[in-house]
């Protein structure tokens, strides 16, 4: 009896923290090449112009623009939560470590979420 | 995860010991773990636009600083491994779409290509509408 309530938990949880993992693929798989591409990588390369401070300091006066980036923000690092957390299980064979490597890594995209909102909107 | 001390009179599992770089061995499983890796590129890629909108809040002599190091040969590298990362995961996200996405109109199924062709018209929209938006104006 003992024995089974953790795995219900876990299962518990299993469904939202998947929700989170593909909403935040799909985002990234969309939208994070291109944005690389025109603020790092094309302006260095001189594929496109370097973005002046002007630019992206009116595009960020508006709330809209805040709003969106921290919501592929904050998804992009569950994803990267979820998905690194079975990399170490499945590349690593740390299956023992599951409760630590589950901890660090929702514990990391969460501590960055809370940056990110005051990054972005305080 | 079941306290190591109530298995003191359990029988030993057998366990074949399988290596760390197992997934070496064969190019699928190099690609499988690649693409579970590309998941470090998006924190990256998340992580510093965060960085970037700290910077340009910060004003225009921090920025400049900011983008003089984007600019540097070391980071720039970095950054092309990124994208080339990004652009994995992207692929490899899409062609999973079908599979994952089953979609019916009435009792008629849509085909798998129609949903990748979807995915692939959205990642276009989408990429289309980061480039106007920062460069278009």
């Amino acid at each position: 009896m003992d024995r089974a309530r953790p795995v219900t938990v876990r299962r518990s949880r299993e469904p939202a923290l998947w929700l989170l993992f593909s909403a935040g693929g799909t985002l990234a798989a969309l939208g994070l090449p291109a944005v690389v591409f025109v603020l790092w990588v094309g302006p260095a390369v001189g594929w496109v112009a370097v973005p002046p401070h002007g630019t992206l300091s009116a595009l960020l006066g508006g709330a809209g623009v805040r709003l969106v980036l921290f919501v592929v923000i904050a998804l992009a690092l569950y994803h990267w939560a979820h998905r690194f957390r079975y990399t170490l299980y499945d590349g690593l064979q740390l299956y023992h470590l599951h409760q630590l490597i589950a901890t660090l890594t929702y514990g990391v995209a969460t501590l960055l979420t809370v940056a990110s909102a005051m990054v972005l909107f305080l | 995860m079941t306290n190591p001390a109530y298995r003191r009179f359990h029988p030993r599992w057998h366990r074949a010991r399988i290596p760390i770089f197992w997934w070496l061995r064969k190019l699928s499983y190099t690609r499988f773990i690649v693409r579970e890796l590309t998941s470090v590129c998006v924190a990256y890629t998340a992580i510093l636009l965060l960085v970037q909108v700290w910077m340009v809040d910060a004003g225009p002599d921090r920025f400049e600083r900011f983008t003089a190091w984007l600019a540097s040969p070391v980071v720039t590298g970095v950054h092309v491994v990124v994208l080339v990362g990004l652009l994995f995961h992207t692929l490899t996200w899409l062609h999973l779409a079908p599979r994952a996405l089953i979609l019916r109109v009435g009792r008629w199924r849509v085909p798998g290509a129609a949903v990748l062709a979807g995915h692939y018209a959205a990642w276009l929209a989408v990429s289309g509408g980061v480039l106007w938006i920062v460069l278009g104006r």
